[in-house]
């Protein structure tokens, strides 16, 4: 603007124009500038903007337990090395953040989305190298669920049950059942040991035997058992709870009609 | 209400002052003769809804039939549903509907009929009861003393109980008779094999490499990351003829990797594990059952069968249940090219525990 | 309805029925029989039909299992699965399991069929349990009925072992471990143990005979000495005549209730069908078993919730609920005491179960016949007796479910055992105490 020549006071005709934009600027630069990253469809592994998300996630929630740099504490071990897959599982989960000290951190509700978690765990892969997070050919079945089967009566069964229906450990803890997991998280799991679940590194069981487990796993969720209703999986126990309660209870309710007097 | 002219139902008298006379003189120590009050004799008959109102059992009657006709309809179901839902390809969605349509057929045609007939019985059947008499199971005193003379005559026509050489050789010849058919069932045992040398040994020697249950692929050192449990059997164990299952039922090794500073070691057994990796044998010393739930942070081993708890970080030794033994330990080191080998075979017998064992 | 004529050259019109009576009774007398037992009493209380629910179910074991046995096959030589179930394909395992395998995935009606006998098997031991109750709690085992008892609890020892003989069939993961902890139980017996282990297995554990030898026991001796008991039992009841509940006109002397033609044969020919019925419904509904789960019996693999079937449960719990340490080397050998305790312990349980009808006839000096059935409150040291017994019997049993109650009720299974080891040593006394 020239002020020495004008003094008229009439605005430049550009001048609402100019105001606009550089209102627009200014309030979608500083959206940009503060938003979770929207402008992006997935979290990239290396991207920065991903990891700085992630260390922002993680400074707020996690390190109270696990150390601002995720070297760990008292209460919480060191994450370094862990991996994304250690992360994905345990976030995914809704395992982590841990709300109560107990034998075990149970599942419950994931506290983030999907976006964040990938953060997260990108995050803490870039303090060590570890597990990544697996492809999906590797976890959406497709396998040979007879190779899935035995290897999962081999390695798995005896905590989780020959059907994933779960089983006790000591002390209180357990091992959680199977049938409502995703494909990734089950991969996640074998492959970084959570908790007392041990490490079944890739040398132990193949990530192609991995598949075959995750395809066997995905067979008994898709595949209702032929005989009837499961009864939870349980076995004889809960087979013998319910003949005596529904069997013979059924039974003995009819004997007390037919001796009944009738009217 | 008594019922008339039925042999087998006789009219017994209302009144409680004669007590069966055949009773009074039964053997016990008191014979109550009076009861403590008079017995007020059967309830009077109440008639049923069915029996007053012509309409109840003209619908009741429209019931029983009915049922007896949902029966019928029952069986055609399941012979109908046994073609209807074949089981031909992998589906096993295909066997879980057969199983049950021709179950729920076989269902109603078995309730049908009970339902009908007890409905029947309940309302249409004369509700009437039936009263017997009871005597004293002992037989009477004529029927005891003929059997007591049947014996006594053939007694004396035989001299059974006067001969008694020929008796007591009777007796001695029919007990011994059975017994060598009791003996011909050693048969069921081996002829050939000692039990004691048998399960004092596995197939584990010097130089056999560990290998992963069930592929038989052999494990190196560096595979086995801390935190790992591995399955292990012994190589060449799936390549065996026969007897494979039996070797396998002593043979099962867990693989654990520890922290070296975690593990404490008895002074002669320090060399048996390699840079924080143990074997131990997965055959439970309980009762058999595979010791297979490994808690990776603490080291501890559970059976599921009995819950017995054995702690890796100290030699397996029991801190829970039922066992006695801790778990044996497989001496290991690593070859040449880096695989796990056995030093040699478990120092002790596997398993369970046995008699001749110490 | 039909006319009998008693001259002997019949005159015109006869029915056939009649007719065919006739041709019956003069090749067999049975008319004696009729005249007999046509109208006999039966007392009706709901508690005395507790019986024929064993024996309802025992008629449909009996049937489904000769069904079954034209085609399982109780062979342990190895096969390649090749039926229509997936994640078994090429899978190693004896023909037994493949055969079980093939009757539940590839014969029609064929799983159906399995899962009616595997539950009537349940149900039948049930019943007889229950029945077992009622008879204690009423007294009704007591002079002229001792020896029915006896030859009744044997009944369900040898219901037991046809149970277990025949869950054990199919060669499962979950069976095969059920043998191998028979195994080790019976190689911790002294002096026997080890060649008795040989014996049974025909060897080394698990061997290839062990399938065939309880196919034998299962589908030949067992039911013979069941069926021969049974018959003995029920015919007692005939001989005895059933005992009643005290009652208005009902005296020790005499026996009331309706005459078994028609309306008892009605109301237990129609509860024969009814117990049929509820065990189709089950069957037809409800998964049990499930052998596709478990896979072929391996020593390796083991399934968590590895239980036997209800009954044995009580033995299972025995076992779990020794402390540990309990074995020791004495004299060069090795005394396992972890195994002998339960085996004693359940042993006596087992014989004072089976004495009770002489031990109380010789506490209470009471010889005299009994027909009227006590109510359980009117013989209160018997009842306190019996919750005692109850009480023991049930702590052993929810043991064998330690590990299940620590899942589903989010306890420490170890706390579990230590409750359950202080019900089953104070347990009865208190509740003998309480029911006094």
């Amino acid at each position: 603007m020239n002020r020495s020549k004008r003094r008229t006071g009439r605005r430049h005709p550009l001048a609402t124009v100019a105001l606009l934009a550089l209102g627009l600027v200014f309030t979608g630069g500083a959206y940009a500038a503060v938003s979770t990253g929207t402008a992006q469809a997935e979290a990239e592994p290396t991207s920065q903007e991903t990891i700085e998300q992630g260390s922002k996630l993680f400074q707020a929630n996690c390190a109270t337990c696990h150390g601002l740099e995720a070297q760990g504490t008292g209460t919480g071990p060191s994450l370094i090395g862990v991996g994304a897959a250690a992360v994905d599982f345990q976030v995914g989960t809704g395992r982590m953040p841990m709300q109560m000290q107990g034998p075990q951190a149970p599942q419950k509700p994931p506290q983030f989305t999907d976006e964040q978690v990938k953060q997260l765990a990108y995050y803490v892969a870039s303090l060590g190298p570890g597990p990544d997070i697996p492809a999906d050919s590797l976890v959406n079945g497709g396998g040979d669920a007879a190779n899935g089967a035995e290897l999962f009566r081999v390695n798995c069964a005896m905590c989780h049950n020959v059907a994933g229906a779960g089983g006790a450990l000591t002390e209180g803890k357990y091992a959680p059942p199977l049938t409502d997991v995703s494909g990734v998280h089950i991969y996640e799991a074998m492959v970084t040991g959570p908790q007392n679940m041990p490490v079944f590194n890739d040398l132990n069981i193949s990530p192609e035997d991995k598949r075959d487990i995750i395809t066997y796993l995905q067979y008994v969720q898709d595949n209702r058992s032929p005989g009837g209703f499961e009864l939870g999986s349980l076995g004889p126990v809960a087979e013998g709870l319910f003949i005596w309660i529904f069997g013979l209870g059924a039974i003995v309710a009819i004997t007390v009609w037919i001796t009944a007097k009738s009217n | 209400m008594a019922q008339d002219d039925h042999s087998g139902a006789e009219l017994v008298a209302a009144d409680s002052s004669h007590a069966a006379p055949e009773f009074a003189g039964s053997r016990g120590t008191v014979v109550v003769p009076y009861d403590a009050f008079e017995n007020p004799g059967f309830e009077p008959h109440r008639p049923r809804v069915t029996d007053e109102d012509p309409e109840r059992e003209k619908r009741a009657q429209r019931t029983v039939y009915t049922l007896f006709y949902l029966s019928i309809l029952g069986s055609v179901w399941a012979i109908a549903a046994y073609i209807l839902f074949p089981m031909e390809g992998n589906d096993v969605g295909d066997v879980r509907l057969n199983n049950m349509f021709v179950g729920l057929g076989a269902t109603l045609a078995l309730l049908g009929l009970g339902f009908g007939a007890v409905h029947w019985g309940k309302s249409l059947m004369t509700s009437a009861e039936s009263i017997d008499t009871r005597h004293p199971i002992g037989s009477t005193e004529t029927t005891k003393q003929g059997a007591v003379e049947v014996f006594r005559q053939a007694d004396e026509e035989s001299g059974f109980s006067r001969r008694s050489v020929i008796r007591n050789s009777l007796i001695g010849a029919l007990l011994v008779f059975p017994l060598p058919a009791v003996v011909l069932f050693r048969g069921l045992a081996p002829q050939d094999e000692h039990p004691v040398e048998l399960l004092s040994h596995t197939m584990w020697k010097q130089g056999t490499r560990l290998a992963l249950d069930p592929s038989g692929i052999p494990i190196k050192a560096s595979d086995v990351t801390i935190g790992s449990a591995f399955h292990v059997i012994p190589e060449g164990l799936n390549e065996l003829g026969h007897g494979r299952l039996e070797e396998k039922a002593k043979a099962a090794v867990l693989l654990m990797r520890l922290n070296p500073d975690e593990l404490n070691e008895a002074a002669d057994r320090a060399s048996w594990s390699y840079d924080g990796i143990v074997a131990y044998s997965k055959i439970c010393t309980h009762v058999g059952c595979p010791v297979a739930l490994y808690e990776q942070h603490t080291h501890h081993l559970l059976c599921p069968c009995h819950q017995s708890q054995f702690d890796v970080a100290n030699h397996c030794e029991v801190i829970f249940g039922p066992a006695a033994r801790a778990l044996p330990q497989l001496p290991i080191a690593i070859d040449d090219e880096g695989y796990l080998i056995a030093q040699s075979d478990f120092t002790e017998p596997v398993g369970p525990s046995f008699w001749e064992r110490h | 309805m039909s006319t009998t004529s008693t001259q002997a050259p019949a005159p015109a019109k006869r029915s056939f029925t009649a007719g065919a009576a006739d041709y019956l009774n003069d090749r067999t007398g049975i008319a004696v029989a009729i005249k007999g037992l046509g109208r006999k009493a039966f007392p009706d209380h709901w508690s005395f039909l507790l019986g024929e629910v064993a024996l309802f179910s025992f008629i449909v074991i009996l049937v489904t299992g000769t069904f079954l046995t034209f085609f399982f096959q109780a062979s342990m030589a190895e096969v390649e699965y090749d039926g229509s179930y997936v994640p078994l394909k090429g899978v190693e395992m004896s023909v037994a399991m493949a055969s079980t395998l093939d009757i539940s995935f590839d014969i029609r009606g064929g799983l159906f069929v399995r899962q009616m006998h595997h539950w009537a098997a349940l149900l039948f031991i049930a019943a007889i349990g229950l029945h077992m109750l009622r008879v204690f709690f009423t007294g009704a085992f007591r002079k002229p009925r001792e020896i029915n008892w006896v030859f009744g609890f044997v009944l369900f020892i040898l219901a037991m072992g046809e149970g277990f003989t025949g869950y054990s069939l199919p060669d499962d993961l979950l069976s095969g471990n059920g043998l191998r902890i028979i195994d080790g139980m019976v190689k911790g017996m002294p002096i026997i143990g080890t060649w008795t282990s040989f014996l049974l297995f025909g060897g080394e554990f698990p061997g290839t005979a062990i399938v065939g030898r309880l196919y034998t026991l299962h589908i030949l001796l067992l039911p013979l000495i069941l069926l021969a008991l049974i018959a003995v039992h029920v015919g007692y009841v005939f001989i005895h005549k059933h005992t009643q509940f005290a009652g208005p006109g009902r005296e020790v002397t005499n026996s009331v209730g309706p005459p078994i033609l028609p309306i008892y044969a009605a109301k237990a020919g129609g509860f024969m069908f009814i117990v049929w019925g509820v065990i189709a419904l089950i069957a037809a509904l409800f998964t049990i078993n499930p052998i596709w789960n478990y896979g072929p019996y391996d020593p390796s693999p083991v399934s968590a919730g590895t239980q036997p079937d209800w009954y044995i449960g009580f033995a299972d719990g025995a076992l779990r609920l020794i402390p540990p340490g309990w074995e020791f080397v004495l004299f060069d050998r090795t005394w396992s005491f972890n195994i002998l305790v339960p085996l004693i312990g359940l042993g006596l349980f087992i014989l004072v179960v089976l004495s009770y009808p002489f031990i109380e006839a010789f506490v209470t000096g009471d010889k005299r016949e009994h027909h009227i059935a006590d109510r359980p409150r009117n013989a209160p040291t018997r009842t306190a007796i019996g919750a005692a017994g109850v009480t023991f019997y049930a702590g052993l049993w929810a043991a064998a479910a330690s590990d299940i109650l620590a899942t589903h009720f989010m306890l420490t299974m170890e706390g579990v055992i230590h409750a359950l080891q202080a019900t089953v040593i104070i347990g009865p006394f208190i509740a003998y105490f309480i029911s006094l």
